[in-house]
């Protein structure tokens, strides 16, 4: 038999196919240790963040009226209130809020709140609501005679829309996500133009040779590794202490500008990056018809380089949405009601308000934390899709 | 100078005692050049000898890379275009450029005629000048029913005409083409030659070749560049093309043309 036989393979190649076989074999099990990770995560948070529960209340709802509450009018829901609260809670109600003025969601809140006062006595995960619900009921009757047992989806409407409360069963994450949403919104509009303007001057004017310049590349790089929390003090000394005329303070404005300086040094390299992937022939047949720098520029590097560019934004805006510490030290409020409503409001954010509630001893506030999180996640995909929405529509103009 | 029978600005563009240097590196030395004005003249040489290094420097190409720079003159119109007083965005109207891989825009093939003609301040009617300069690029028949669609889309002998239409709508005085065949197979190269001829009676065009063939077929005067004994290069010889293909001067010239293809 020659070497040249077809169906002859030889032991070196036999040993050839055999090592690509391996390494396919290893890529495969790394991709599917990561998958197995996401899956197991957003199981277990979705896993804590619904599930049976054992509730108790004060007063039952049934002996308040005949329909169930939540289809009750404004008026009605009012004069059960009058009926009902206090004289004195009642007066300090109307000195901040006069019911007239409050809408029918704020009506019912205020009922469950004041009057209602659900009570979840324990709740339990959806693993063990779905396939250990005799126990369930056992532990409720021996355990909390007269109490119900309803399913809960932490996640819920009201808690999306509704204000920070200290009992887990009506607390709402509004305040935290327009807080979040706020400063992530001042990050985009501050860091984008100053991040693609850096990138364009290092990449197009600067040059290289010159010692200035490499020292601020090798600045910008460094500072993409320093960990969040040093930008924390940047932004406390600076924003909040130095600047605090401006920006009054521990403010949104505040935030959102730390916020900037934080993300600044990835989104300037990834936008380096995208402009550099620019062909040169590009830049050669704009300058070969006549077409100054800027037009060059403007015209055919940034269209050809946006797409990568907005990658880059994509990934610096989900770690900025995400991020904690600096935010702690610029001085997120721990506990507040207020929305935000301008660049001075004082604010909190989701993951601090996750961080808060993480910290509690009650079950209940875990489940909040887990719906928290899934609401968090959320966000962070609608944005990331608005964005590469954004991209593919830059890219397809081509 | 040794020659030069016309006053300066009878030729279309003249090289002077031009030094090119890339950094420390003299990359072409002492090149005396004078191009005649709408005729083909063609730079043919071996790898590495400067060629593109020369054609380059007409327009102010090599401005482009950092760490060039050049000695003497190079003379438009009577005037040396490396002077400070020079804006090399004018040069560049003025001197138009096909490169060696056909590079039209990412956009449409209108597009990537007007906006040359659009960004020099262009005021007459776009849709005239793109179909002229499509016409005069032997390109319209071929196109016009798609303007709107991506250049990209377009075979690579269709894109290098239609690099040639755009630089024929900012309406230069000389066009400069670096190896424009080097990536087209026969029968494209072929067009292109063809379109030369037709374009030798308005413009001055000054070719870079690796194809001997092409020179010989195409050209009108022929400039042999080779690697001095300092890898700098030089020019060896410059004539009529029939006269550096039938009887060169210089020995080297002619172990160049019959080495390869003898």
């Amino acid at each position: 038999m020659t070497d040249n036989d077809l169906m002859q393979r030889s032991p070196h190649l036999i040993r050839r196919h055999r090592n690509g076989k391996i390494g396919r074999a290893i890529f495969f099990l790394s991709t599917t240790i990561g998958l197995v990770a996401l899956i197991v995560l957003i199981l277990s948070i979705i896993n804590q963040s619904m599930g049976l529960v054992i509730v108790r209340y004060t007063v039952e709802p049934a002996t308040l009226s005949d329909k169930p509450l939540e289809d009750l009018e404004s008026t009605e829901l009012s004069a059960i209130l009058t009926q009902r609260l206090k004289p004195s809670r009642l007066r300090t109600i109307e000195r901040d809020t006069p019911l007239a003025t409050l809408s029918r969601t704020q009506l019912y809140n205020l009922v469950m709140e004041e009057i209602v006062v659900p009570k979840v006595q324990k709740s339990f995960h959806l693993d063990e609501s779905l396939f250990q619900r005799a126990k369930i009921e056992q532990i409720a009757s021996e355990e909390y005679p007269g109490a119900h047992i309803t399913f809960r989806s932490w996640i819920n409407w009201n808690f999306i829309v509704g204000s920070l409360s200290k009992s887990p069963e009506i607390a709402g994450i509004r305040t935290a996500l327009m807080g979040s949403l706020w400063i992530i919104l001042i990050t985009i509009v501050v860091a984008f133009p100053i991040g693609v303007g850096a990138a364009i001057y290092l990449e197009e004017y600067a040059s290289s040779s010159s010692r200035i310049n490499r020292i601020i590349q090798t600045n910008i790089d460094n500072l993409a590794g320093v960990p969040s929390i040093v930008y924390g003090i940047l932004g406390l000394a600076i924003f909040v202490r130095s600047l605090g005329d401006l920006t009054q303070g521990r403010t949104v404005i505040s935030a959102g500008l730390t916020m900037a300086l934080l993300i600044l040094p990835i989104l300037i390299i990834n936008a380096q990056e995208a402009i550099r992937a620019v062909p040169n022939s590009l830049r050669q047949a704009s300058y070969g018809l006549g077409a100054t720098q800027w037009q060059t520029i403007w015209h055919h590097v940034l269209p050809y380089a946006l797409p990568g560019i907005l990658t880059g934004t994509i990934l610096s805006i989900s770690r900025a949405f995400g991020e904690t510490a600096p935010l702690i030290l610029v001085g997120a409020s721990s506990f507040i009601n207020k929305d935000p409503s301008s660049l001075f409001s004082r604010f909190t954010v989701l993951p601090i308000q996750i961080y808060n509630w993480t910290s509690r001893p009650q079950d209940t506030f875990r489940n909040i934390a887990a719906a928290a999180i899934i609401i968090l996640i959320l966000t962070l995909l609608t944005l990331n899709a608005v964005a590469i929405l954004l991209r593919n529509r830059f890219s397809k103009r081509v | 100078m040794t020659e030069t029978p016309f006053p300066n600005n009878a030729y279309a563009i003249e090289l002077r005692n031009v030094d090119i240097f890339y950094g420390n590196f003299r990359a072409v030395k002492d090149i005396n050049l004078q191009i005649e004005p709408r005729k083909i003249t063609a730079i043919i040489g071996p790898s590495g000898c400067g060629k593109s290094t020369v054609i380059r420097c007409f327009n102010r190409m090599n401005d482009l890379v950092p760490s060039a720079h050049l000695n003497g003159e190079i003379l438009f119109h009577g005037k040396n275009i490396y002077d400070p007083d020079v804006d090399p965005v004018q040069v560049r109207r003025l001197i138009g450029m096909v490169f060696q891989k056909p590079n039209p825009f990412p956009k449409s093939i209108y597009e990537n005629i007007a906006w040359g003609a659009r960004v020099n301040g262009y005021r007459g009617n776009m849709d005239d000048l793109v179909e002229q300069s499509l016409r005069q690029a032997a390109l319209w028949d071929e196109v016009k029913d798609t303007l709107k669609k991506s250049a990209l889309a377009l075979s690579g002998g269709q894109q290098q005409r239609l690099c040639i239409a755009r630089t024929l709508a900012v309406r230069p005085e000389i066009i400069l083409m670096d190896e424009p065949c080097s990536a087209l197979d026969p029968i494209a190269t072929l067009k292109i030659e063809d379109l030369m001829r037709e374009l030798s009676t308005q413009y001055t065009i000054i070719i870079v070749t690796h194809n001997m063939q092409q020179a010989a077929r195409a050209s009108d005067f022929t400039a042999f560049f080779t690697m001095d004994t300092d890898r700098a290069g030089i020019m060896v010889e410059y004539g009529p093309t029939s006269q550096i293909f039938t009887r060169p001067k210089d020995k080297r010239t002619e172990d160049y043309i019959t080495g390869r293809f003898g």
